[in-house]
């Protein structure tokens, strides 16, 4: 076979795509990277397609042995990479050879790392992605994590510029995060005094976080309206159940709920939340849809500009 | 027409709302799914996904091909062209169900709350049939209305952090089978050993947005001959 053989999956090791779309009326999750940003910039660096399926490893510990001469670039969380026991550079695309073992270790900084390689794996498509979402058992190989001994097919690549993505442009990982909300929903109805208290307090990322969503705790806030009839629920959307405490939905979340939502935090701060630790202080600041969508054409603008300057080593 | 009012708001940097009025009723659920085919119609490529629901549509696009005041200005004059009229019911599908306080856990806390006996609270779910209204939440996960009034419970407080799949639950006066083990917050009244969402059958769910769904009580043997499983009873 050409391709890859996981010999440990790690902590939790994912096909991921960017994700699932126009599958929502048969309630399938989107799925895809819960750091966006770090993913895509893995597949840039190879020079692959924007949607190649790639890995996102949680925590860490991958190991994989290369069946096929490719190359390969990891990015996101802060973690040692090894190919065949030597130290190599994230961020940076990697020449590996028949029979090299590749190895991610445990973070250090954030919780996700993306491993690419050059063309992505090649694995069949469901519903019109390869988005591993385990709750679902949909995407991947057969719906599953990666599992020792699975193999993933993917092409024999011989020869690649060797590109790497200066420090100063990687994902940041502070111990604070600010939030970008944009108002929505049910915002109304949560009166002036809850919506400061919102946005004043701090919240603490609590080990009930995962890729369907991550619990905050902190200043308890209430919604006047409790009775809703279930509605769509957007990426980053932030609902309040009965106990006042806001969870920030994500990749796998649900596709429709009943729990009041007060907006939704821009995506571009979402896949920054994903990489943070329990224990990780969040704030809130609302912004309007104007800036939301200005925000986001510049990081469209800012990555365009930086993929021309890339480093070919 | 009080039916045709609508309201749309953001939800996200790149999210509508499309909202009717708030309640539980098959024009409504008609005026969803008419509302649906117009928006694919008028976003075409700029539309990512839509989520449907009881009364209200979540609008997502694309916020680097259009904007929101781009795309409600296109829907406040494409949705000029819904029309009230009838719902149309499609098939009837019955559903079995293990209902015990083995395998409902919150039968006993809806009989205390409501002042009736466990018997009481069964006969009752069983006693209508449901529409479907919405799938979402999950995949295959049947939003069904509208339950007896005596049976409406709210969510509860702090969600479960695993409900079991085939878990027939309540919450307001909505009803459904659990398709696979998530977390959830609503009642959970039985145990449903039909698959709600299989991938590799065809069609993948047995039910469709207005169908109508039956339940029926079974014994706990008929329910493990058909495959189901209770959690937890490791055999």
């Amino acid at each position: 076979m050409s391709g890859f053989t996981v010999i440990a999956p790690g902590v939790l090791s994912l096909l991921q795509d960017n994700g699932r779309f126009s599958q929502g009326a048969l309630g399938l999750t989107s799925g895809g990277p819960m750091d966006a940003p770090s993913a895509q910039w893995a597949n840039l660096l190879l020079g692959n397609q924007h949607n190649a399926t790639l890995i996102e490893c949680s925590v860490g510990g991958l190991q994989m042995r290369a069946e096929t001469n490719s190359y390969i670039a990891v990015t996101g969380a802060t973690l040692p990479l090894s190919i065949n026991g030597n130290t190599a550079e994230l961020w940076t695309v990697h020449k590996i050879r028949q029979g090299d073992v590749i190895e991610l270790g445990m973070v250090s900084k954030g919780l996700r790392a993306y491993l690419a390689v050059a063309g992505g794996f090649n694995v069949a498509p469901q519903f019109g992605s390869t988005a591993t979402v385990l709750r679902e058992g949909i995407g991947g190989l057969n719906g599953n994590k990666l599992q020792p001994g699975d193999s993933l097919p993917a092409a024999t690549v011989n020869s690649l510029p060797r590109r790497h993505l200066p420090v100063h442009h990687q994902v940041q990982f502070n111990r604070t995060l600010t939030l970008r909300l944009v108002e929505g929903y049910q915002a109304q109805s949560f009166n002036s005094t809850e919506r400061q208290r919102f946005y004043l307090h701090s919240y603490t990322v609590t080990p009930q976080a995962d890729r369907m969503g991550y619990k905050l705790s902190g200043s308890a806030i209430r919604c006047q309206q409790t009775q809703l009839l279930s509605e769509g629920i957007c990426y980053g959307a932030v609902q309040i159940p009965p106990d006042g405490q806001p969870i920030v939905l994500l990749n796998d979340r649900q596709t429709l709920g009943g729990y009041p939502k007060i907006g939704s935090v821009l995506s571009l701060d979402c896949a920054l939340l994903a990489q943070a630790a329990a224990g990780t202080e969040v704030y809130f600041t609302p912004i309007s849809p104007e800036q939301a969508h200005n925000a986001l054409c510049l990081a469209k603008v800012r990555t365009d500009a930086l993929t021309s300057q890339m480093v070919n080593l | 027409m009080s039916l045709l009012h609508f309201q749309l708001t953001p939800a996200g940097e790149n999210a509508l709302m499309l909202y009717f009025d708030q309640r539980i009723d098959p024009q409504i659920s008609a005026l969803v799914q008419q509302a649906c085919v117009l928006i694919r119609n008028e976003l075409t490529d700029d539309l990512i996904d839509l989520l449907p629901s009881y009364a209200s549509v979540l609008i997502l696009f694309n916020p680097l091909s259009t904007d929101l005041h781009r795309v409600s200005a296109q829907l406040q004059h494409s949705l000029k062209h819904l029309q009230s009229g009838n719902s149309q019911t499609g098939n009837t599908i019955e559903l079995p169900v293990y209902y015990s306080e083995e395998s409902g856990p919150d039968l006993a806390l809806i009989a205390k709350t409501k002042n009736i006996s466990i018997t009481e609270v069964i006969q009752r779910h069983q006693a209508l049939s449901y529409r479907v209204y919405a799938i979402g939440f999950a995949p295959g996960f049947a939003y069904l209305g509208e339950v007896d009034p005596l049976l409406q419970m709210p969510r509860l407080a702090t969600p479960r952090a695993k409900v079991p799949r085939g878990a027939v639950a309540i919450a307001d006066r909505q009803t459904a089978v659990y398709p696979a083990q998530s977390p959830g917050g609503w009642n959970l009244i039985g145990l449903c050993p039909t698959r709600m969402f299989n991938p590799d059958s065809t069609p993948v769910m047995p039910v469709a947005v207005g169908d109508e769904v039956r339940f029926v009580a079974i014994d706990k043997a008929e329910f493990l001959r058909l495959g189901g499983e209770i959690p937890g009873d490791e055999r």
